[in-house]
């Protein structure tokens, strides 16, 4: 009986709302794109920089995006303070990555918070998820 | 009176009586669950659990759980921040489930061992965990594999499921890094 109930509960859990991450891509760079008419296009290596630069706010002097999602977006990493594991961020290596729009905004407005002390700009996120799709 | 009359009223008795004796052994049975909430509610297992496993609403008062769920933009020094529909779903769920409205045994007894005055928002810095661990040696704690005491999914197999039983107990080891890392600090 306690197996069915756990079973049925399993079930229920809402399904991902699918979406390829290249529409991701296309969003942040609509939008950076409305805020600096001379914006260019997501650059992969500027996006590789934000992940490995050191963030100065509250998770910690030396912790940047890399400090809990391992030096390379394809490894899985873990959350420095809680000892939690966390999987891939590049999609290659984990396909519901940069899936759902909302799942993305969130962690944007919350890791970059924690690291720089400031939200991300549409560009940086752009940058983020271009070198996150392109780490193959 | 014939028998063909009476059978439908005999299947019925014999169903209800059977039904209630299933729901009386069936997952409700409160004194069986330990600390695992009686209902999962996914959204809160979801989002409470990204970061770290999804602690159990049993073992904090439901003052505690309105106070922390008030102020996740600075959650233990991070941001844990929801929409404002998410965070009223999960602030309810806690409440439902949590140690002094829903709890079983087992977090009634935790959220007894909260003074009235008090509202603590961790569940690892009450008398109750104190005391459940009273067997663990302080350095236990800062193991490389275990890091802090919140990180219940180091020696609790079952944490992520709710599943904080005495069997499925097992400490992590000293390993070589942690010693390392001790000996040069
Ligand atoms: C303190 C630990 C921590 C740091 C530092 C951190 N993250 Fe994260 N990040 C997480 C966790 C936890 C998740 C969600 C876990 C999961 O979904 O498996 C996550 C998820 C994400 C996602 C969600 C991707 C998706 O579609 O699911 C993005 C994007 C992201 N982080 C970007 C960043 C960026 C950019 C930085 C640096 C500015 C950063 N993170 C720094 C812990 C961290
Ligand atoms: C962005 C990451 C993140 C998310 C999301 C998050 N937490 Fe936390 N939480 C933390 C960190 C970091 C700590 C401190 C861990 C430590 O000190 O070892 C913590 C600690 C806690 C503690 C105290 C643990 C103890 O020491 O007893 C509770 C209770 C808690 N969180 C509940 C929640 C609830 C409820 C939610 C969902 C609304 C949630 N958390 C979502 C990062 C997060
Ligand atoms: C360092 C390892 C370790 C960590 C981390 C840890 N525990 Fe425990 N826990 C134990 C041990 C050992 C026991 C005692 C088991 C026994 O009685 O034999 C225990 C007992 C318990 C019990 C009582 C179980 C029972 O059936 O009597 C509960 C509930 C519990 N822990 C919850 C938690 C929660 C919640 C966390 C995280 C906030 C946590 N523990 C973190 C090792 C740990």
């Amino acid at each position: 009986m306690r197996r069915v109930l756990a079973v049925l509960l399993c079930a229920a859990a809402p399904a991902a709302l699918a979406g390829a991450p290249a529409d991701l891509l296309r969003d942040y760079e609509a939008q950076a794109r409305r805020g600096d008419p001379g914006f260019a296009g997501a650059s992969p290596a500027r996006g590789a920089e934000l992940y490995r630069r050191s963030g100065i706010a509250s998770a910690g002097p030396e912790a940047g995006c890399a400090s809990c999602h391992s030096p390379d977006p394809r490894w899985p990493g873990r959350h420095g303070r809680t000892g939690k594991p966390i999987a891939p961020l590049a999609p290659a290596a984990n396909p519901e990555r940069l899936a759902d729009p909302a799942q993305a905004e969130k962690w944007f407005r919350r890791n970059c918070r924690d690291v720089l002390a400031r939200e991300c700009t549409a560009q940086e996120k752009a940058d983020f998820v271009r070198f996150l799709i392109e780490a193959k | 009176m014939s028998f063909r009359r009476f059978a439908p009223v005999a299947v019925l008795v014999l169903t209800v009586t059977a039904t209630g004796v299933l729901l009386a052994s069936g997952p409700e049975d409160p004194e069986r669950r330990g600390v695992a909430p009686r209902t999962v509610n996914p959204t809160w297992r979801t989002e409470c659990g990204a970061c770290h496993v999804a602690y159990p609403p049993a073992l904090l008062p439901a003052r505690s759980w309105e106070k922390l769920m008030s102020g996740l933009a600075d959650h233990f020094g991070e941001d844990a921040s929801l929409d404002a529909a998410t965070a009223r779903e999960i602030a309810a769920y806690l409440v439902r489930e949590s140690g002094d409205r829903g709890a079983g045994r087992a977090g009634r007894k935790a959220a007894r061992a909260v003074a009235p005055g008090e509202t603590p928002l961790r569940i690892t810095g009450t008398r109750w965990f104190r005391h459940e661990h009273d067997e663990i040696a302080p350095g236990v704690w800062r193991r490389a594999a275990i890091g802090s005491a919140a990180n219940c999914g180091a020696c609790h197999e079952g944490a992520a499921e709710g599943d904080f039983s005495e069997r499925r107990v097992a400490v992590p080891r000293e390993d070589r890094t942690a010693a390392h890392a001790a000996g040069s600090q």
